[in-house]
């Protein structure tokens, strides 16, 4: 039997938070911790998290022989990467100069040590962990209900630079602006943790659980917008 | 910009959270899971639960508790107290929380640390330093604040952000329960030591020592028990103060 929501488990990290955040935003969907191709492909909508270092992410991965089902995934149905799992869609990593899975044309590189200062000239701790305010680039089903420069709950050493600028969903400050959430097509992926969020967190989650990139991709259409 | 963080500490033993806990209407003074969802409501960035249970026999009792928590409460959980062993920390994580926290097995066999942060990421992994001021310099001490260990605090704070701590939880055993406020002084020197964020944590006995904790200790973090178990101040409240104080806080 298929299920609705497969999470990804490549053996990076704990899932269950992410497991347990979506099981309380759809509680009559079948939700499943898998790490087997088949099981993704045939979920309805795929949750890809992921803890740890990108080149032991990227290794698991393919000791599980689930990068193809991961690429399918990401063009083909609801689609939400966390964290890690948002980094590894780039092309490639800085974190152990780790080629990724290329989903994304872009790379992720640390935040630099230079540039770690507040303008009060205090320094800024990496990894970027806590709670910062999310800005909304471009409107999104994935938004609905959240306030604009809502806060989220984040803990990173590294972000997303992408290289086409459409993709880019919404950014946060630390101390520069950087990526944070990145959306094209069927796919949306976050760098801050939804399932760790309270309020704002469960309503991206919960709209992730209800999305019809379809849908939405019609209504772009209808309206002339550039939606690619 | 990046909120400081509150953290609510939550003794547990044998189950249930000792050191007295005051919420209005709070119709079960000690059920973690109660006070956790309380906390949460209230605007706790995170949750700390130190379990202090002394017999083994009881020890799974956090891990029902844990699992209860995330079920309900999507915040950062982290976990504490009895941390020996990877198989301890997997069992934490399985149950729910997202960061465990090592201390005297940190000091006793520092390779846990770094294993752990290798296998489950330094996110997760706090390493929290129990310390005491001795002579012209600070000391780590372990088993509750009782046991010297001959280890420069500021020394110890850097092996174990070379090991993989993700982040570092700072208690002054001068401090801790005086109500007088953080060791300032050590507060800052840890954090300027290092670049992993730092929860400071011992002394807090009003609202003017969380700000003071982030102004002057530069601590990334504040942790509480008692001004907040015993109602004396809220959440809300103190998040109001720092920020009136100038703190970028979560409202």
């Amino acid at each position: 039997m298929s299920v609705d929501i497969a999470v990804i488990d490549y053996g990076m990290g704990n899932l269950r938070s992410v497991s347990k955040a979506i099981e309380h935003v759809a509680p009559a969907a079948t939700v499943a911790v898998t790490s087997d191709p088949a099981a993704i492909t045939a979920a309805g909508r795929v949750v890809f998290p992921g803890q740890g270092a990108a080149r032991d992410c990227m290794r698991e991965i393919d000791a599980r022989g689930l990068r193809q089902a991961i690429v399918d995934a990401a063009r083909s149905k609801p689609f939400l990467g966390i964290c890690m799992g948002m980094q590894v869609l780039f092309e490639h990593s800085e974190e152990g100069d780790t080629a990724c899975l290329g989903i994304l044309p872009g790379s992720v590189q640390r935040f630099p040590h230079e540039a770690m200062h507040d303008d009060r000239g205090n320094k800024l701790k990496v990894p970027h962990m806590g709670w910062n305010n999310v800005h909304q680039v471009v409107p999104h089903p994935l938004w609905a209900g959240i306030e604009e420069g809502a806060r989220f709950y984040f803990v990173h050493s590294y972000f997303v630079q992408p290289a086409s600028p459409e993709v880019i969903a919404g950014f946060s400050h630390y101390p520069f602006p950087f990526t944070c959430a990145v959306a094209s097509a069927n796919m949306f992926a976050v760098q801050f943790h939804p399932e760790k969020s309270q309020n704002a967190g469960l309503t991206l989650l919960g709209n992730f659980v209800t999305w019809n990139p379809g849908a939405s991709e019609t209504a772009c259409d209808m309206s002339g917008a550039a939606c690619a | 910009m990046l909120a400081k963080r509150i953290i609510p500490c939550l003794d547990v033993t044998n189950g249930r959270v000792v050191k007295g806990v005051n919420f209005v209407e709070l119709k079960d003074a000690g059920d973690p899971v109660e006070i956790a969802r309380r906390y949460n409501e209230a605007g706790a960035d995170e949750l700390t639960f130190l379990d202090i249970t002394a017999s083994s026999d009881n020890r799974d009792l956090i891990l029902h508790i844990i699992e209860a928590v995330a079920a309900e409460v999507f915040i950062p959980l982290t976990v504490g107290g009895g941390v020996r062993e990877v198989g301890d920390v997997q069992r934490l994580l399985n149950a729910g929380a997202d960061k465990v926290s090592i201390n005297t097995s940190a000091v006793t066999n520092p390779q846990l640390v770094k294993d752990a942060a290798d296998r489950y990421g330094s996110q997760c992994i706090v390493v929290a330093i129990d310390s005491k001021r001795v002579g012209d310099h600070w000391e780590v001490f372990t088993h509750g604040g009782r046991k010297a260990t001959g280890l420069d605090a500021i020394e110890w704070a850097k092996k174990m952000e070379s090991l993989g701590a993700g982040e570092l939880l700072l208690t002054s055993m001068d401090r801790d329960g005086t109500k007088s406020g953080f060791d300032l002084e050590l507060t800052r020197a840890i954090s300027e030591a290092v670049d992993i964020p730092i929860i400071a944590s011992g002394g807090v006995g009003n609202l003017q020592h969380l700000v003071d904790g982030v102004r002057e200790g530069r601590a990334d973090a504040v942790l509480a028990a008692s001004i907040f178990h015993f109602g004396e101040y809220g959440i809300d409240e103190a998040k109001k103060y720092m920020k009136q104080h100038g703190i970028e806080v979560r409202l």
